[in-house]
């Protein structure tokens, strides 16, 4: 952690350094968008980073300014003077809190309530900025100075690409200056002079471990933080999640490392908060409770592919596509004449989020624009697949600029090449016996412990040159398969560094990148899975299709603990989701049980006894048209229905019979009775309170209303329809839909305190 | 006009420039290391120092025969440049000058928007006419060579 917490400051610091010039810029030009976005991204990572390191203060700091930017890109706000200095004393007190972090001290909170509060200054009020409290200076240098370092205090400092990369190289020629200046003097065979040779060999050898360790790093050091990052993202959001990572050990340029690291974070948690699903819709789904995420990096080409898969319910194309309309009608065409792909990438829209609420956890859905800049910035490519309702895998490739190698070197084609160790599972000599090389129509196919396997030979691939049998042959295996590489000779294994070859080189299709060993002559790094595309192997798939020949799918039930405390089970296929509601949402009213969801109102079914303020989760249950709400205790798993069902003994109950589950009887709710059972199971219609007494209808009429079976608005909103509108007698004409007047005086035809008459005359209207 | 600073080559019999500011370095290509399956203009790569280049005959692209294979891997005289972070060092059979030259523009006759568009406009040397040589687009032009 302690690490993690170094890198942040250091990267916080470097960051406000850059940002200086932009803040400056948009305290100018308030409207610049660019700048704006720059900044938003700022506070956006801060806040992002601060969740995992456990900083609250400056959680709480990015978070508000998050929003009040979130608001000005939205367009919702315009930035004016008072909330650019309240940005602007945000950021100041984020970079204090960061020295005064990294200085070990604490630094007093006096004032932030007050720096937030500022931001949501009403506009209008154009609060003068030098109310908005200042950032108290920072401690005395000369006091820093003087603190002692403390012990265990890991120091670093940053440097610049380009002097490693001289360093690198200079090394590099260093080494090769030293292999020259070593033969000859063999040559005068000087045993003194050997002697200093070995001394000055092996310090450029550990100078060169050293220097090559600067510039690389194990991709371990990106995913060490997914672990606890996953937890804690799970934790908040009362999911559960395994993480499981795969090619730690692939050695990478620190520079890729640090460009990777915020857009992995997203992704990352965007899958736990977006992609997993709750316990209860994932065993609702028939998954495991437990999602599960995985992280996996291999080198494919000049490639650095990075998967992140997650079981989750995947990306509901439909409702991305919905939003968009709904934020910018005039796209429907274009969003029509979308495919399934095109529509997936509209997740990399600026300022879009598939979740309408925002969370502390992953925020607004920024994420993924700038999930997707930051990987185009570092030359690479973002890539979507999505299996709708199985989970979502996002694949992230960027270019192996640099990376070290265990290769073994071998000749072929004349050539002398390297193949990655990694994917070589063995070498064996073909006259050695154990293998036999047979030729079939233009290619060979090698014959090894029983199995048969293709052969490419390089020099046949390239020139269509015949080529000499072979003598040796690498076994390479691939992720689809394996194969048999023809070689002349087998030479060593070395570690080289592997660095891109240039484009005219690549377009053989073959090659990896370029090495250059201690002997100066460069080696071209050869890509199996290449060299397999290009021979045109075809692999049979590993793994066997899941048969077809199960022709009846058991029938599943979702087992589930009654408000009453029994077991029962009902047909998954009645469940349309488990919900989680808020307290106070299912309530007793007008003599039946209804739940206040999503705007709208579902009655309950209430057959168990349920008491309506308990209620924590529901099964909602859907079936033509009608919708129905299941109080529940928890949801337990889902079951195969067991074939022999013993008839329940009321053939007009809500039961419809007996199954055995683990030994144990269990009733199987019928979901069709509860839907007939309903005591009123359409939709309630809507009843408008018109005019400008709407106000004391509401207090004094509303409870009559619903009675009557109506809900109860005072405007109307898009997509609704009143059934009715009540209005006091002048002002009727003018409502939307046919009304019902009220007058305001005793005697006559429907007085507004004569509580019967109204609800007869709804009843009526209703009817 | 201000002339600018070009270095004089001669590439299968042409003379040519290069724009002094993108040369690299000039350099003594040693033992090159074939690269089967590259571009039909890559003779291979090249160690130079602890750098490795690509080695490119773009002769083919100036409209003379190319080397025999097994003379171009000797190696030879080249001009190094580097051109979107890869090093390329272009084969020349002769370097033979370093001078200031004012450019003027390609003769009507050369298609410098296909074919030839590595070539940005033509200096007055002794008693011939030079090409004064793109190394962008020159590298681009013969990394596509089939």
């Amino acid at each position: 952690m302690d690490d993690l917490l170094q890198e942040f400051i250091a990267e916080t610091r470097e960051t406000l350094e850059a940002l200086s010039g932009e803040i400056v810029g948009w305290e100018a030009d308030p409207s610049d968008r660019a700048r704006l976005d720059s900044i938003f991204r700022f506070v956006h990572t801060i806040k992002g980073s601060c969740g995992f390191l456990d900083l609250p203060r400056l959680a709480r700091l990015s978070h508000a300014a998050e929003d009040a930017l979130a608001a000005v890109r939205g367009g919702d706000r315009v930035p004016d003077s008072a909330l650019v200095s309240a940005i602007l004393a945000i950021i100041d007190r984020i970079g204090d809190l960061v020295e005064a972090i990294d200085a070990g001290e604490s630094f007093d909170d006096g004032g932030e309530a007050l720096l937030i509060a500022a931001l949501d200054a009403v506009p209008a009020a154009a609060t003068p900025a030098a109310a908005v409290p200042s950032a108290p200076t920072l401690p005395d240098p000369a006091a820093l100075a003087a603190n002692p370092q403390r012990s265990g205090h890991k120091r670093s400092v940053r440097l610049s690409v380009d002097l490693l990369d001289r360093m690198m190289s200079g090394v590099s020629d260093m080494v090769l200056a030293r292999n020259q200046l070593a033969r000859h003097l063999r040559l005068i065979e000087d045993p003194r002079l050997e002697a200093m040779l070995e001394r000055l060999s092996l310090s450029v050898d550990e100078l060169r471990d050293t220097v090559t360790r600067t510039r690389m790093q194990r991709v371990e050091a990106l995913f060490s933080a997914l672990p606890r990052l996953a937890r804690d993202s799970a934790a908040s959001l009362g999911k559960s999640v395994t993480l499981v990572i795969e090619g730690g050990d692939v050695e990478l340029d620190r520079e890729m490392i640090e460009l990777l690291r915020d857009p992995l974070v997203h992704i990352v948690r965007n899958a736990v908060d977006h992609g997993l699903e709750d316990r209860a819709d994932r065993i609702l789904a028939g998954k495991p409770g437990t999602g599960e995420l995985r992280v996996v990096a291999r080198q494919a080409g000049n490639l650095i592919i990075i998967d992140i898969v997650d079981d989750g319910r995947g990306v509901d194309t439909d409702r991305l596509v919905a939003k968009i309309l709904r934020d910018q009608p005039s796209r429907a065409a274009e969003l029509r004449g979308l495919d399934e792909e095109a529509r997936l990438r509209l997740i990399f829209e600026a300022g879009l989020s598939s979740r309408d609420e925002v969370t502390a956890l992953s925020g607004r859905g920024v994420g993924m624009d700038v999930v997707k800049a930051n990987v185009e910035q570092a030359g690479g490519r973002i890539s979507l697949v999505n299996r709708p309702g199985q989970g979502l895998t996002v694949s992230l490739e960027v270019p192996l600029t640099l990376a070290i190698l265990n290769a073994v070197l071998v000749d072929a084609a004349g050539t002398r090449f390297a193949v990655p160790r990694q994917s070589v599972d063995e070498i064996v000599a073909v006259d050695g016996g154990a293998v036999r090389v047979d030729r079939v129509g233009t290619g060979s196919v090698v014959l090894l412990r029983g199995q048969r396997l293709p052969m490419v030979e390089l020099g046949d691939l390239l020139d269509h040159a015949p080529a000499e049998p072979p003598r040796y042959l690498a076994i390479v295996s691939l992720r689809e398969g394996r194969f048999a590489l023809a070689l002349d000779g087998v030479r060593d294994t070395q570690e080289l560094v592997v660095k891109p070859a240039a484009p005219a080189v690549m377009r053989a299709g073959i090659y990896a990148g370029q090495m250059l060993p201690d002997d100066g002559l460069p080696i071209l790094l050869l890509d199996c899975s290449g060299i397999a595309g290009k021979a045109g192997l075809t692999f049979e798939q590993a793994q066997v299709q899941v048969s077809a020949t199960v022709a009846f799918e058991p029938v599943r039930a979702l087992l589930f603990l009654d408000v009453d405390g029994a077991r029962r089970l009902i047909v998954s296929d009645a469940v349309d989701r488990i919900e989680k509601v808020a307290a106070g949402a299912v309530r007793a009213l007008a003599g039946g049980t209804w739940l206040t969801i999503d705007g709208r109102s579902v009655p309950v079914w209430a057959g168990q006894g349920v008491e309506a303020g308990t209620v924590r989760t529901v099964l909602r249950l859907q079936a033509d048209g009608l919708e129905l709400a299941y109080p529940v205790e928890e949801a337990i798993e889902i079951v195969p229905l067991p074939d022999e069902l013993s008839p329940a003994a009321d053939p007009h109950g809500t039961i419809a019979g007996l199954a055995v589950i683990a030994g144990e009887p269990i009733e199987l709710v019928d979901p069709l009775a509860l839907f007939a059972a309903l005591p009123v199971a359409a939709e309630r219609p809507l009843c408008l309170l018109y005019g400008s007494e709407g106000a004391w209808m509401e207090a004094f009429l509303k409870p009559t209303i619903e009675q009557a079976g109506y809900r109860v608005i005072r405007a109307v909103s898009p997509g609704e329809r009143p059934a009715i509108a009540l209005a006091i007698d002048e002002e009727a004409d003018s409502a939307p839909t046919p009304s019902l007047r009220l007058s305001r005086s005793r005697g006559q035809p429907l007085y507004r305190y004569d509580r019967g008459a109204l609800i007869a005359a709804l009843k009526e209207h209703r009817a | 006009m201000i002339g600018s600073l070009q270095l004089v080559a001669r590439i299968g019999g042409c003379g040519v420039l290069f724009d002094a500011e993108r040369v690299d370095s000039v350099v003594e290509v040693g033992a090159v290391v074939p690269a089967p399956g590259a571009a039909a203009s890559v003779i291979g790569l090249a160690a130079m120092r602890s750098r490795v280049a690509t080695v490119l005959d773009v002769r083919t692209l100036l409209g003379v025969a190319r080397c025999p294979d097994e003379k171009r891997r000797e190696g030879g005289r080249a001009v190094a440049t580097i051109v979107d972070g890869h090093l390329y060092a272009i084969a020349v059979d002769s370097l033979e000058d370093v001078s200031t030259f004012q450019l003027g523009a390609a003769p009507a006759g050369l298609d410098t928007t296909g074919e030839w568009d590595f070539v940005t406009g033509i200096g007055e040397g002794q008693h011939e006419t030079l090409l004064a040589l793109d190394v962008d687009r020159l590298v681009a032009r013969a990394s596509a060579l089939a």
